[in-house]
């Protein structure tokens, strides 16, 4: 699991989705970067912080049989790329439905959950995962 | 207690996990018949959380509808208060966490609750009180609970998940918070020891004199303070650990039936503790009409009963203009499993033996 400093760097991006918009050419970034790599030196205290509205719709995914160890209590699990209305694509879990019922092109929405654990004794990760919407 | 100025709620949401379990497949277990226990605490299935979610997740999903409801942003909250008995640090404040995911930090005041069932509504009280002085614009206040009882005890059956949030406010409100009153004392009726995974509880002593009590003083207190009697409301919501305590603390107060039906929601849920006043008056507050007046009364033991004079507003018609689950549609989302499952989900098999 990642280090503590990391995570607590991160929580922004990973709790309410915060990417970064370059102003010279409007292009949008998750993570966020502090260089545009298309305008490069014209971006440069150029960047801004800018929130995702948490929705988008599936692009392609996949079910998980074989996890990680941290998420053995999730087994099978599905990861997804979702296309955010932003136009930039995240990798997650999708929660709350079945592998049958996920298509490409289907809407969801970001929701907080536990992402995992250092140990039994250490601090808890939390950050979005999917779930679908209506509309 | 009366606040100096108007103050009510401005939004709310509630969330359950989908997931259920009947106590029938509770019993099987047990070597108990599952289906008798269940008919005596009039409980037909309860909410089991997915092993990733916890008190931080459901308050967080419940927040951040109620902003929804509210039409507010995350700089406009200056406080928030998670009333729970399950919250996933013993230290390190719920409240931090939620207030984060929403984007409320740094500028608001945070803290965590702990008073059995009734953290949810203190949490309530302290908004109250911060909006009607002037010190705060708008504060949220949340009930939710993931509990657990130990596997084999009576409360595993009804133990549950949910909670709800509320936006506390002044200005453009759902309902009007008129009037609130609390009844406490040192009763040892349910407790847990600091480090221990599962309560312990006083057996035949939680009914009459910590439940049936604190809850029928609590509210002819609040009759008392307000002129009003059952007569007066069109809804009672009261603490819910099983389907029979709020029916029949109703009908010994004089509530009917049909006054407590909408926000009894123990039957298909089970008891989510922080969360069942909250999503009992959520549920109930989903269909009510301008006009309506709603008596609310939780209980948390050790023991105390929070009173709640609720008068709902014309503005409550223009909630469903925004995409907010109602608690019947979230509730109405539900997959059953087996009690292998449950255990794996709730960590109830310990490997290295805890
Ligand atoms: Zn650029």
């Amino acid at each position: 699991m990642m280090p503590i400093p990391r995570f607590w760097r991160e929580i922004k991006q990973r709790y309410k989705g915060i990417g970064s918009v370059c102003k010279n050419c409007e292009k949008m970034y998750f993570p966020p970067r502090k260089i545009c790599p298309e305008c490069r030196r014209e971006s440069f205290q150029n960047m801004e912080p800018v929130e995702l509205d948490g929705r988008g719709e599936v692009v392609t995914y996949t079910e998980i049989h074989e996890p990680h160890t941290e998420f053995d209590k999730h087994s099978p699990y599905i990861m997804a790329i979702v296309e955010m209305k932003e136009g930039v694509r995240l990798t997650g879990h999708l929660v709350n439905v079945d592998l049958e019922d996920v298509e490409s092109g289907m809407k969801v929405e970001a929701t907080m959950r536990k992402l995992g654990e250092e140990s039994r004794d250490g601090m808890i990760y939390y950050g979005y995962k999917f779930w679908p919407v209506d509309e | 207690m009366k606040p100096k100025e108007e103050v009510g709620i401005k939004g709310y949401a509630g969330y359950v996990p989908k997931y259920r379990i009947k106590p029938k497949d509770i019993g099987e277990v047990w070597g108990e018949d599952g289906e008798v226990m269940g008919r005596g605490l009039k409980i037909e299935s309860k909410s089991v959380p997915a092993p990733d979610e916890d008190v931080v997740t459901i308050s967080t999903q419940a927040a951040k509808w109620a902003m929804q409801r509210a039409d507010i942003d995350s700089d406009e909250i200056d406080a928030i208060y998670v009333g729970s008995e399950s919250h996933p640090y013993a230290v390190k404040p719920t409240a931090t966490i939620v207030a984060a995911s929403l984007a409320a930090t740094p500028h608001l005041t945070a803290a965590d609750y702990e008073f059995a069932c009734k953290a949810g509504t203190a949490a309530f009280q302290t908004c109250m009180g911060l909006v009607s002085s002037g010190m705060i614009t708008n504060g949220i206040a949340i009930g939710a609970d993931t509990s657990q009882g130990a596997p084999g005890d009576a409360l595993e059956y009804s133990t549950a998940a949910g909670g709800a949030a509320y936006i506390i406010g002044a200005g453009d409100l759902l309902a009007k918070l008129k009037h609130t009153c609390s009844y406490t004392t040192d009763t040892p009726d349910f407790w847990r020891r600091e480090g221990k995974k599962y309560p312990e509880h006083g057996g035949r002593f939680t009914g009459k004199p910590a439940y049936f009590k604190h809850v029928t003083n609590c509210t002819n207190k609040l009759f008392e303070e307000t002129g009003k009697g059952p007569e007066d409301f069109d809804y009672a919501v009261f603490h819910q650990p099983n389907g029979k305590f709020p029916r029949k603390a109703a009908k010994k107060i004089g509530f009917s039936q049909e006054q407590i039906e909408p926000g009894l929601l123990v039957t298909r849920i089970g008891n989510t503790y922080s969360g069942a006043v909250p999503l009992g008056l959520a549920a109930t507050l989903d269909q009510a009409d301008p006009g309506d007046n709603i008596l609310v009364t939780g209980y948390g033991s050790g023991a105390g009963s929070d009173s709640f004079d609720i008068e709902v507003t014309k503005n409550i018609k223009k909630i469903k203009d925004h995409k907010v689950p109602t608690i019947k549609e979230i509730i109405s989302e539900e997959e059953f499993i087996s009690y292998s499952i449950y255990a794996k989900f709730r960590e109830k098999i310990s490997a290295g033996g805890e």
